[in-house]
């Protein structure tokens, strides 16, 4: 089986290990993976700031980069769910605006290939135990996108129970949102930062070592409260632990 | 704070102020928590609640569809049970009408069951001009008047406030509105409602006009629908020789059978019970029996705009149940006044700037006031995708286009103050497009990665200032793909 790898753009500048891990992960389970160059952002930060237009031409992107193939894996719920809620609706948006179905097109086809890393892995290759090896306690952060768009559901607390050594603490609250919520964290920073703080209150109180979510931009958000409090707690992405083998540790 | 919302500041600000204010917070996430989880488990117990929320969402929808029609059905079943109807477009004319219709009564003081809507154009304050006092009724409500404030929560005005926040305000204020506070009121929750009970009993009893909102219009009978925890309510709507409801014209139904529905709905969604202890309905009126005057004020003031709007008429279904107010992790440490209506949290964010237009800077800044979580859509018993509607005002708000005021199709020009973040969205938007451009730029800032700074001045300073700035890495995922696995020829090229 061939797949394309969509990265994300803060994945490629910021957390290009987060894409090795896929790439190593899905290798090991014996998936061939592309990565079309031609990708770029899916538009998340323009579309939630209220930039439709400018949206556009970035889905229409999405479609050449990706035609040619079956599945599109992306490490991060809120792209997949961008690019499955929201790209049949820039396409609706600009045929209601008598600019023709070609964004319509371009969503129908994008949808059904669009699949964040643990659904395609628990749906699509149907696997729960990847082999993988983590020796370190850790507890999981549903985000908002994950949990809400995409109904990941248990998927990715299946996957991390069965990964040797790893040691899941539950976190209280879990299913409240950690306040990053893109450009809301510039536009509201006093809230955003207290729903930071709280969340990383309840992230300490499970004395996990690490900080687990199916996508960077919550991290990000959440590493940096957690570092400017000083606290040792790591934040990693899902697929640097199933990427981790006991052979080679992540 | 009191009087009126008019003047908030825009939302940022107001918020910033909330979440410095412990005891505001700890109020908030105390009561907003306890309802969650009592929501949560009187909603599992149906195994049909899916159903019922999609019959909710499509009756509305239905309605709105077809909201003239059912107007003009219940406003002849209302004259025909004996009751007046009024049409008031904005809320200034409901404002003149009913002080018109108490004034004909001769009276000066009327009894309040809690409104929304009334609160949402200000008519008490209009009452008080006039020289009529409005008697909350509503504990909550109550507490509210009585502490000159505002309401913060749509179903718990007065969540904001603790126990002995509340004796304090009933022992100051209580003597110069009526009855006083009985002496050594202390703030045991019982004492506190024998108060107000024995408080509001003389006003019951002497209350000539009484006004209220209502839950729910029937079209085919002309029946009003008030549904409440106190009873309190029940005592406005019977007591009085006059009746004037104050309603928006959004909360017609069809039918009778449609509250079917509804009264499943609303309980569990706003006070996690099966069955509201207390259910009213009244049509018109009956000889020998309760009000012998009956009007209803139907008020517009921004709703058939609003209906002109595909995406955001869906905020329209709203049966103000409160669940998403309860949910929102933004409305708990913001506060319901930092969203400068009566229609605080994720409603109040859709709802607010679709009835008074963006023009303002307060109703600017309220589509911005959500993460997205998607919590409130999650909850709400009639699905109004609130993040949806979110986004859709943001970008009226941003890049303007058509909308309707005053029944007039205009079109909205962008927000002052939003060039700069336009600028910058259009520039990462060129740059997303031509990765060539976006790989030169990642290279840059890999190469200079230990010269970056891990608190920002300017704009960014908001964000690092209780955040660090991630870490460059020295290598793009790009250009580690690039330099291990090489490049397929049939991808090759980054341009456009
Ligand atoms: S928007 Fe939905 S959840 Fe919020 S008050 Fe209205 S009906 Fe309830």
């Amino acid at each position: 089986m061939r797949v394309a790898l969509f990265v994300t753009c803060i994945n490629d500048a910021l957390h290009p290990r987060t894409g090795q891990a896929v790439v190593t992960l899905l290798e090991r389970l014996g998936v061939e993976v592309d990565f079309p160059v031609e990708q770029s952002c899916c538009g998340q930060p323009q579309f939630n700031t209220g930039y439709r237009h400018a949206t556009e031409p970035l889905v229409r992107r999405f479609d050449r980069a990706f035609r040619d193939y079956e599945y599109v894996v992306t490490p991060s719920g809120s792209c997949a769910a961008m690019v499955r809620d929201n790209y049949p609706r820039i396409g609706a948006k600009a045929a209601a605006e008598g600019r023709g179905r070609g964004l319509v097109d371009a969503a129908a086809v994008a949808v059904p290939k669009m699949y964040e890393l643990t659904e395609f892995l628990v749906d699509v290759l149907k696997v729960e135990d990847v082999g993988a090896c983590y020796p370190h306690t850790v507890t999981y952060h549903p985000t908002c996108h994950g949990l809400r768009m995409l109904g990941l559901g248990d998927r990715p607390r299946r996957l991390l129970e069965h990964v040797e050594g790893l040691e899941l603490r539950e976190l209280p609250g879990a299913e409240e949102c950690c306040g990053f919520g893109g450009t809301f964290a510039v536009k509201n920073p006093a809230v955003s930062a207290a729903m930071g703080a709280d969340k990383v209150r309840h992230i300490l109180g499970t004395g996990a070592e690490a900080v687990c979510t199916v996508d960077n931009s919550c991290l990000l958000h959440i590493g940096g409260t957690l570092t400017r409090q000083g606290a040792t707690v790591r934040p990693v992405h899902i697929a640097e632990i199933l990427a981790s083998t006991e052979g080679s540790p992540w | 704070m009191s009087g009126t919302y008019l003047g908030m500041p825009a939302f940022p600000r107001a918020a910033a102020a909330s979440t410095r204010d412990t005891q505001l917070r700890a109020n908030l996430t105390h009561a907003t928590r306890t309802i969650r989880d009592k929501r949560a488990k009187a909603v599992a117990e149906l195994d049909d609640w899916a159903q019922l929320r999609a019959a909710g969402a499509a009756v509305k929808d239905r309605t709105l569809r077809h909201l003239d029609h059912y107007l003009e059905q219940l406003e002849a079943a209302v004259i025909a049970a004996g009751g007046q109807v009024h049409w008031a477009v904005d809320a200034d004319e409901a404002n003149r009408i009913v002080t018109r219709l108490v004034r004909e009564t001769g009276e000066t003081e009327v009894v309040k069951v809690k409104s929304m809507a009334t609160q949402e154009i200000g008519l008490n304050e209009a009452l008080a001009e006039a020289g009529i006092r409005a008697y909350e009724t509503d504990l909550a409500e109550l507490i509210v008047q009585l502490g000159h404030d505002l309401p913060s929560h749509i179903l718990v005005p007065a969540i904001h406030r603790n126990r002995s926040e509340i004796r304090d305000i009933f022992r100051r204020e209580m003597a110069s509105w009526g009855r006083p506070a009985p002496d050594g009121l202390t703030d045991s929750p019982a004492e506190l409602a024998e108060a107000a009970r024995l408080h509001l009993r003389e006003k019951f009893l002497s209350a000539k006009v009484g006004i209220s909102g209502a839950n729910f219009m029937v079209a085919e009978t002309g029946t009003l629908v008030v549904v409440e925890s106190e009873g309190n309510g029940r005592m406005c709507l019977t007591l009085p020789e006059t009746l004037i409801s104050v309603v928006g014209i959004e909360k017609v139904v069809p039918a009778w059978q449609d509250l079917e529905v509804f009264l499943q709905l609303l309980p569990r969604s706003s006070t996690a019970e099966r069955m509201n202890p207390y259910t009213s309905t009244w049509t018109g009126t009956t000889d020998g029996d309760g009000p012998q005057t009956f009007h209803l004020v139907l008020l517009d003031n921004g709703r058939t705009d609003t209906l002109a709007d595909t995406v955001g008429r869906q905020a329209l279904r709203c049966i103000r149940c409160s669940a998403c107010l309860n949910v929102c992790p933004v409305y708990e440490r913001a506060g319901g006044h930092a969203y400068g209506s009566p229609y605080p949290g994720p409603i109040g964010a859709i709802l607010t700037p679709q009835l008074r237009g963006l023009a303002g800077s307060l109703e600017a800044s309220l589509p911005y006031a959500s993460s997205l979580c998607g919590a409130c859509y999650e909850v709400c018993p009639v699905a109004i995708d609130i993040p949806e509607v979110l986004v859709h005002l943001r970008e009226r708000v941003v890049e303007g286009g058509p909308v309707t005021r005053g029944g007039a199709r205009t079109v909205l020009r962008p927000a002052r103050g939003h060039a700069a973040e336009r600028a910058t969205m259009r520039a990462a938007g060129w740059a997303f497009d031509h990765p060539g451009v976006l790989r030169a730029g990642m290279r840059l800032a890999a190469r200079t990665r230990r010269l970056h700074p891990r608190r920002l001045p300017g704009p960014g300073r908001a964000w690092s200032r209780t955040r660090d700035l991630p870490a460059v890495p020295a290598e793009s995922f790009r250009d580690w793909w690039q330099r291990t696995r090489g490049t397929s020829p049939k991808h090759e090229g980054g341009g456009k």
